[in-house]
């Protein structure tokens, strides 16, 4: 089966990732049931999906954590089991867990993680990941004095000491603050333009839209949706009008989406419906107590894939 | 541009390395007191009622290389296992399951580091025991000497390995450690010359493997043992191989590392 890649590539350039049949079980659970995806070289990559929807596990068949019953993964054309010391250089990982090593300081966990991938005299690049990410200052603390926002930087330094390029952040952002958030996310945003492949999942809907171009959607170990960004927002009606009033208009009935009490949520295709919209409530005389215009986000298009109730995040709130 | 050269394990050994020497006081000073308590304790006690080698040697002096060996095989074993098993319950694991080290690197790098750490507090215990017993410095053969605490070094420091890997938790480690590891070194002619014991805990005795290791130790010091020094030599070695290949497996598997 060929990976669900991005339109028009080039066959000659090797994709980021491939992934390909893979199916994962755990006991009773069926973690990956079969996902098949690619990304491109240089593509930002979000990968989205309710808790045990399988991204973590995707992520760590990727990385070598954890081997796929069936199917292949692959990272710059390099199988993770079979050719693993260069899919491994080729990828950098941003875990999940707030996890470090006590016993040493910042640059000391840096310097480690080079020595790890063969890299010597790797200083210069550690200065710079330091300075991008704010913890210069702090490179010679000992792992445990740090808030679990600087430890959470200092996994995305670990993630990049060699440079590699793939690049996969497992919720880099949880428990960062938004002004580190921000200087994170220009950080990651450089990198990308530097050529660097990112794939990313994370909570917050809106960092994957304003970041990702394409995206994954996964559901019980199944890829249920693939797609640019641009066109999964083009999926559910592109505009919606948010009603306070006692009723809508006749001709309205069928384009109201949602209704809790006297507040209707009615889609419109085009601005312009809005006017047909207000002079119906003119024509049946009814009294408008609230109204506001609201833009499909990715939050409507993933509740509307995932069929589920309308949580404010991808997942539960951490 | 990065350059790999592909010595990642040399790494993970210095980690190790730098892991004890950061608590050098609790993993260096603390067993070398402990074994000079051991000794100041059991040669009061015991100098003048035991006779070992036939009167030969006195038992400060045997009990010595004793001492020397069970601190070597025990700090071994405690490097590897408390590393290992640090790691697995904080998630630092993770930092070295990323990179592209092979099971080989793994093993060389934890055992290696085992082995230092078994052979600093070795070399500690024998230097402060030399004020009591300094005419154990004119060793006959201290290439026997040097290949037992060499041996059984990496053979604490494997099995340390493979405890580390087996616990889920420091409960089972401890277990490990306090059920097998301890009886195994205590049980093994630390304190005593086996030729002291009935006939039944004699045979016993050769079955363990422990009692090799420091018979063939203690051969270095006096050119006297209870055991053919060669014998000795080959079961240790056996030993160390068949552990070593069966330990390469379970990494290469990705045993409690890789779901």
């Amino acid at each position: 089966m060929l990976p669900s890649g991005p339109p028009n590539r080039s066959p000659i350039v090797p994709l980021a990732v491939e992934i390909d049949n893979v199916t994962r079980r755990f006991g009773r659970v069926q973690a990956l049931a079969g996902v098949s995806l690619a990304v491109e070289e240089g593509e930002f990559f979000g990968l989205l999906g309710p808790n045990g929807a399988g991204k973590t596990t995707l992520i760590s068949v990727l990385a070598g954590l954890t081997r796929a019953d069936t199917g292949t993964a692959r990272v710059l054309g390099h199988d993770v089991s079979t050719d693993y010391r260069k899919s491994r250089r080729a990828l950098g990982v941003v875990p999940q867990e707030l996890v470090f090593d006590p016993f040493f300081s910042v640059r000391e966990t840096l310097e480690i993680q080079s020595g790890y991938f063969g890299i010597r005299n790797n200083g210069a690049w550690i200065d710079e990941i330091l300075h991008h990410l704010d913890l210069t200052s702090k490179s010679r603390a000992n792992m445990r004095s740090l808030s679990g926002g600087m430890k959470r930087r200092v996994l995305v330094g670990q993630a990049l000491v060699h440079k590699p390029p793939v690049i996969v952040l497992d919720e880099p952002t949880a428990g960062v603050d938004v002004e580190l958030r921000q200087s994170l996310w220009a950080f990651i945003r450089k990198l990308n333009r530097d050529g660097h492949t990112i794939i990313l999942t994370t909570h917050y809907l809106e960092e994957a839209e304003a970041l990702c171009g394409r995206i994954a959607m996964l559901k019980a170990g199944r890829v249920v949706a693939l797609d640019t960004t641009k066109n999964l927002l083009a999926r559910v009606a592109g505009l919606t009008v948010r009603l306070a009033a006692d009723r809508v208009p006749a001709a309205w009935q069928s384009r109201v989406q949602s209704r809790d009490a006297h507040v209707f949520v009615l889609g419109l295709d085009e601005y312009a419906d809005l006017e047909s919209l207000l002079a119906a409530l003119r024509e049946e005389g009814i009294r408008i107590d609230e109204l506001a215009l609201q833009e499909t986000d990715l939050e409507q298009v993933f509740l509307r894939i995932m069929g589920a109730g309308r949580p404010r995040s991808a997942e539960s709130a951490p | 541009m990065i350059r790999f050269t592909g010595a990642g394990w040399l790494t993970l050994l210095y980690k190790e390395l730098l892991r004890f020497w950061k608590v050098a006081f609790q993993t260096i000073l603390a067993p070398v007191i402990t074994s000079l308590l051991y000794l100041l304790i059991f040669s009061h006690v015991l100098e003048a009622r035991v006779s070992v080698f036939g009167g030969e040697v006195a038992y400060t002096a045997f009990l010595v290389p004793g001492l020397v060996m069970m601190s070597v095989l025990q700090n071994a074993f405690a490097n590897s296992s408390s590393s290992m098993i640090q790691s697995k319950i904080t998630g630092n694991l993770i930092f070295i399951l990323l990179p592209p080290l092979s099971p080989a690197d793994f093993f060389a790098a934890y055992v290696l580091g085992a082995m230092i750490r078994g052979l600093v507090v070795g070399l500690g215990v024998f230097l402060v025991t030399l004020f009591f017993v300094p005419s154990l410095l004119a060793m006959p053969h201290p290439f026997w000497a040097l290949a037992f605490a060499l041996l059984g070094s990496a053979i604490l420091g494997t099995l340390g390995l493979v405890g580390g890997l087996w616990a889920e938790k420091f409960d089972q480690l401890a277990a490990f450690q306090n059920f097998l590891i301890t009886p195994l070194t205590f049980l093994s002619g630390v304190f005593y010359s086996i030729h002291s014991l009935p006939p039944f805990w004699q045979a016993l005795s050769h079955a363990n493997p422990f009692f090799y290791m420091i018979d063939g130790f203690r051969y270095g010091f006096f050119g006297l043992s209870d055991a053919p020094p060669a014998l000795s030599l080959a079961i240790v070695s056996a030993c160390a191989i068949v552990l070593s290949l069966a330990t390469l497996l379970l990494l290469r598997r990705g045993w409690k590392l890789r779901l």
